[in-house]
């Protein structure tokens, strides 16, 4: 039987009710007396130099009362401190197609559009960038100036010896794999509303209220200050209900700080809600990435060492990318025992929207290319694809060789459990022709160590407040983007006070209201102001049960808190009895905050050995005065990592694990390939909210297998060619298939009740779970993903002799894949195509040819 | 464009509201009538968020004119609840998971009410069939199908859907 009795039960989101009626507020739901709307007015051209931008025809437009453009806030920002290399609008030159250029502000959003048209830009075109691998030879038109080679970072790791590690294999295997660019697409578009209200002393328009669909309130507030010249404390941001974010939200986005910007021009408060196609545009989601890997392993399936150089195409701004480029070399530790590790990483620009943070940040796609090698490396020494896994596991309590801490190591149960559930033993390898089965693992940070701003301040703070009326109300920085975090720490503090979830109230992610958090980002909110939760409330309930100890006449540690009663130990079973004889003793003192005090002394003259916990917090108040309660969290010191360059990003206080297997059929003729189903085991730690945990890891998994199977972006000469939900084909309930979760509780000695992380590590192991079941399947190795049928079938056409090849963009073999292709391979257009327009880019890009009908179309 | 009055019978009310000719019933329940539980989320009518139902039917409030609705039922999310608590489904939709981020939930409860209400006791494929027309980022659809089979469970006996 649990010892809980709060968490660890299914429990709905305290915000569930509103989300089901439709009465919770999303910021695009706000608006405000005299709110005008914002449009924004993108750059056509991939990278080309403002020559000149007049806004005088748009201004002349009734109902246009305000056009803003770079130099209206010219200051430089960016997610990270070495990366501040944006501005809200253009300033100089664009660098790629939807960059934004000039902010209409307008009394209604069709004026605004028809104000756009009326802004005359003047653009000289400039070499462009679409290939990091030909970025990075760039010696003119650089994308940043400062960024010689378009290489925004480079790094290069050894730890231990892979030299030597290689070669004491027995088998060593290369290849290349690339996976193609996918974003997050979450189902709220973007939206942000900004309005200044007047100084009472000054008479000048002074503080500033932000309410913004976003991950990270208080770095927003930061980088507002930093753009807008405004100290923070003149600037409060609102997060609002937030539709899904996966990381699109994790940083800041043009249009946040646009809004800020126009408000302050028009003298009137803005709205700028993103269409679709802008969500698109400004992206930051996983970048394409070549991934160069070599894996040693011995005969008995040790893995001896691993070498992996890693390009991604980053996109014309750093945003999140450093981070991202040191993520996939650290995260290739921590999963599995890898005594020789050397890693290359280079984060390339290119004239494409920034990538950033997505769910599984940097891990992914290594992942992909590491757990399909792994496989193909235990089918050459004949070993079981779940055994090599097993060989490889790690003893935990231990440091890996690039100096991550692992303290918590569920893998183990996590392989046992989907190897029982999918009958792996029975099945493997015993299915027809067309059918497979494929096993992956993955694992991720709860939380990084090192917060983006280097400090020392916490990561996570809460305070606790409670009140006359027993009800508590907990304020927090935490930011609930649907993931459950104010459930989540609803949950932890009821739990710690021993009162029902009804009492308590959560007041979160306002920054004039909640302390500081610094955002829902690498699955660090349950680990870490989970944390400062249990700590305010504990210390909450300190001052409750020093008052209440007095009048019980007993010690603190005597008194046992639980189901809203507060007793003495020993006590336990009659007033167990007693709470069900009398279940309103408190009666009408319940919320009588006036008169509650003195009837409750009256009354209770005497020792007592029970109490409810309203009065419980009445005695309390009596003493104390007021009862609030502060906790904060910062990872300790030993989970900070190595002292290498780059070295900060990796460490977590815990990590996550998954493991998967996929159940596939692939049909020969047409190349589908159908998932039939998932099982996913995830490891985290202890499960507060086991519907909560299930609905994250297996959202995890849908969405890894949304970038296995048919999830790309496509791109020509820089055009995003499918900027909708419908052509970048997100799958419904129909092409969705069952996936059975299986929760592994490995309780870890730092995590709030031993909670870790649960939103992000299914996701990496899902991918090469499906590209190692397609192997099972029909015998094709594919190292291209996502897994279209149009790569299925050109690799099995490559493996049939005699078979007329498929040819649907030059030098494709998904098998092998050689450097990026502009339509990714995937979309087949055959033809001219329609009439371009004049400003459409392959029409004015310097020295572009038409397409050769090779690159053009299938000869198919 | 000038403004015409038109009238809407919203959630068993009727409302007059001067509007363009051209003004999506979306927006029009948006920014007229502040019900702001049916949402924009895909600007090309393939993402189901903005479903609202007419006579009962599941339709598209992105796609349709609101001049167009006059005379016609028109049933938004925030006419869903039943007396004053939340239906079975919306119930179970908590209980089980049913919405992550809630941006597609009403959209889904528009859709998922008007086959329940034509279908009391759909079969897996009829669940699936009208699910297509929706989408969702968060869920992968599984805890938002067992939300559906449970609040089905619950109307049949006649009580509240509860997670057991």
């Amino acid at each position: 039987m649990s010892d809980f009795s709060v968490i660890g039960k299914r429990t709905a989101m305290v915000d569930s009710s509103g989300k089901a009626t439709g009465l919770g507020k999303y910021t695009d739901d706000f608006s405000v007396p005299g709110m005008l709307i914002g449009k924004i007015l993108h750059s056509p051209y991939p990278h080309a130099r403002i020559k000149k931008i007049d806004a005088s025809r748009a201004l002349a437009l009734d109902g246009v009362v305000a056009v803003v453009t770079g130099s209206d806030a010219p200051n430089k920002y960016g997610i990270l401190p070495v990366g501040h290399d944006e501005t809200a609008l253009a300033v100089e030159k664009v660098r790629y197609v939807g960059d934004n250029v000039a902010c209409v502000a307008a009394i209604s959003e069709s004026i605004a559009e028809k104000a756009l048209e009326l802004i005359d830009v003047e653009y000289e075109p400039m070499q462009a960038y679409f290939d990091p691998e030909d970025s990075m030879k760039a010696t003119t038109d650089l994308i940043h100036p400062e960024k010689p080679g378009n290489v925004e970072k480079d790094y290069h790791h050894v730890f231990g010896d892979p030299d030597q590690g290689f070669a004491e294999s027995d088998v060593v295997i290369e290849g290349r794999y690339i996976a193609n660019e996918v974003t997050h697409a979450a189902m709220e578009p973007h939206c942000t509303l900004a309005s200044f209200e007047i100084d009472s002393i000054t008479g000048h328009p002074g503080r500033l209220t932000v309410w913004s669909s976003t991950q990270v309130p208080y770095y927003l507030q930061h980088k507002l200050s930093i753009v807008l010249d405004m100290p923070m404390s003149q600037i409060r941001v609102i997060k609002p209900l937030v539709g899904g974010g996966f990381g699109a939200k994790s940083e800041i986005i043009p249009l946040e700080i646009i809004a800020a910007v126009a408000a302050r021009k028009a003298q009137a408060p803005v709205k700028i809600t993103y269409t679709r196609e802008e969500v698109f545009w400004a992206h930051r989601g996983r970048p394409r990435t070549i991934v160069d890997l070599k894996t040693g392993v011995k005969k008995d399936g040790s893995i001896r060492a691993v070498a992996a150089r890693v390009v991604q195409d980053g996109g014309a701004y750093c945003s999140y990318g450093v981070v991202t480029i040191l993520y996939s070399g650290a995260l290739l530790g921590a999963l599995y025992d890898i005594p020789n590790i050397r890693y290359d990483g280079y984060r390339v620009l290119t004239n494409k929207p920034a990538c950033g943070a997505m769910r599984g940040h940097g891990t992914v796609n290594v992942r992909f290319a590491f757990e399909s090698q792994l496989d193909e490396a235990a089918a050459r020494i004949g070993m079981d694809p779940a055994a090599i896994r097993n060989r490889n596991l790690l003893k935990p309590p231990c440091l890996t060789v690039n100096n991550l801490r692992v303290r918590s190591y569920g893998l183990p149960e996590c392989i046992e459990k989907v190897v029982t559930g999918s009958r792996w033993a029975e099945r493997k390898g015993k299915l027809p022709r067309g059918r497979g089965l494929g096993i992956a693992c993955s694992h991720y940070v709860s939380g990084a160590a090192n917060s983006i701003i280097r400090s020392d301040m916490p990561h996570s703070t809460v305070n606790i407040k409670v009140d006359r009326d027993g009800g508590v109300v907990i304020y927090t920085g935490a930011s609930d983007i649907g993931q459950g975090s104010d459930t989540m720490v609803a949950q932890v503090a009821a739990e710690v006070l021993g009162c029902s979830m009804a009492r308590i109230r959560v007041i979160a992610a306002d920054t004039d209201l909640t302390p500081v958090d610094i955002g829902s980002y690498s699955s660090r909110v349950t680990f870490m102001n989970g944390n400062a939760t249990l700590r305010a409330a504990q210390a909450a309930k300190k001052l409750i049960a020093e008052a209440v100890a007095k009048r019980m006449n007993c010690s603190p540690e005597d008194l046992i808190f639980s189901g809203d009663k507060v007793w003495k130990k020993g006590a336990a079973e009659e007033s167990a009895v007693a709470a069900v004889a009398a279940p309103t003793v408190s009666g009408h003192v319940d919320g009588q905050i006036l008169r509650g005090s003195v009837q409750q002394k009256r009354k209770d003259e005497g020792v007592k050995e029970r109490m409810s916990f309203e009065e419980a917090v009445v005695t309390a108040m009596d003493i104390q005065g007021t009862l609030t309660g502060v906790g904060s969290y910062a990872p300790p010191p030993d989970a900070r990592g190595g002292k290498h360059k780059g070295g900060g990003v990796g460490p977590s206080p815990a990590y996550s694990y998954s493991a998967q297997v996929a159940d596939v059929s692939v049909d020969e003729e047409t190349g589908e390939v159908t998932v039939h189903k998932i099982w996913a085991a995830h490891d985290c730690g202890r499960a507060l909210n086991p519907v909560a945990v299930e609905g994250q890891v297996i959202g995890s998994v849908w969405m890894g297998l949304g970038q296995a199977l048919q999830e790309e972006m496509v791109w020509k000469h820089g055009l995003l060619m499918n900027p909708s939900l419908l052509e970048y084909r997100s799958a419904s309930g129909v092409e969705s298939p069952d996936i059975e979760c299986y929760i592994v509780e490995s309780i870890d000695p730092e995590g709030p009740f031993g909670a870790k992380e649960a939103s992000e590590g299914s996701l990496a192991a899902a991918i090469p779970a499906v590209a190692n079941a397609i192997f099972d399947a029909v015998g094709i190795r594919l190292r291209e993903s996502p897994f279209t049928p149009e790569r299925v079938l050109a690799a099995l056409r490559s493996k049939k002799a005699g078979a007329k090849k498929l040819q649907l963009t030059r030098n494709f073999d998904p098998e092998n894949p050689g450097s990026f292709r502009e339509h990714g391979g995937s979309l087949c257009f055959k033809g001219k195509g329609p009439v371009r327009h004049a400003l459409d880019p392959a029409m004015v890009r310097p020295g572009t040819t038409a397409d050769s009908a090779e690159e053009m179309g299938g000869a198919d | 464009m000038s403004k015409i009055l038109i009238t809407l019978n919203v959630n068993g009310r009727s409302h007059e509201i001067a509007c363009e000719p051209n003004t999506l019933l979306l927006d029009c329940l948006r920014q007229d009538l502040g019900l702001t539980g049916s949402k924009r989320a895909c600007d090309d009518s393939s993402c189901g968020a903005c479903t609202v139902q007419i006579d009962g039917v599941p339709m598209l409030s992105c796609a349709l004119l609101a001049v167009s609705c006059q005379g016609q039922r028109i049933t938004t999310i925030e006419g869903v609840a039943e007396h004053g608590s939340l239906s079975a489904l919306q119930k179970a939709y908590s209980d089980w998971g049913g919405s992550q981020c809630g941006y597609c939930t009403p959209g889904f409860m528009m859709t998922v009410n008007a086959l329940l209400s034509e279908t009391p006791d759909p079969t897996d494929e009829q669940i699936g069939a009208a699910l297509s027309s929706n989408l969702c980022r968060c869920t992968g659809y599984v805890q938002m199908i067992q939300a559906i089979k449970a609040a089905i469970r619950a109307e049949q006996e006649g009580r509240a859907a509860k997670r057991t």
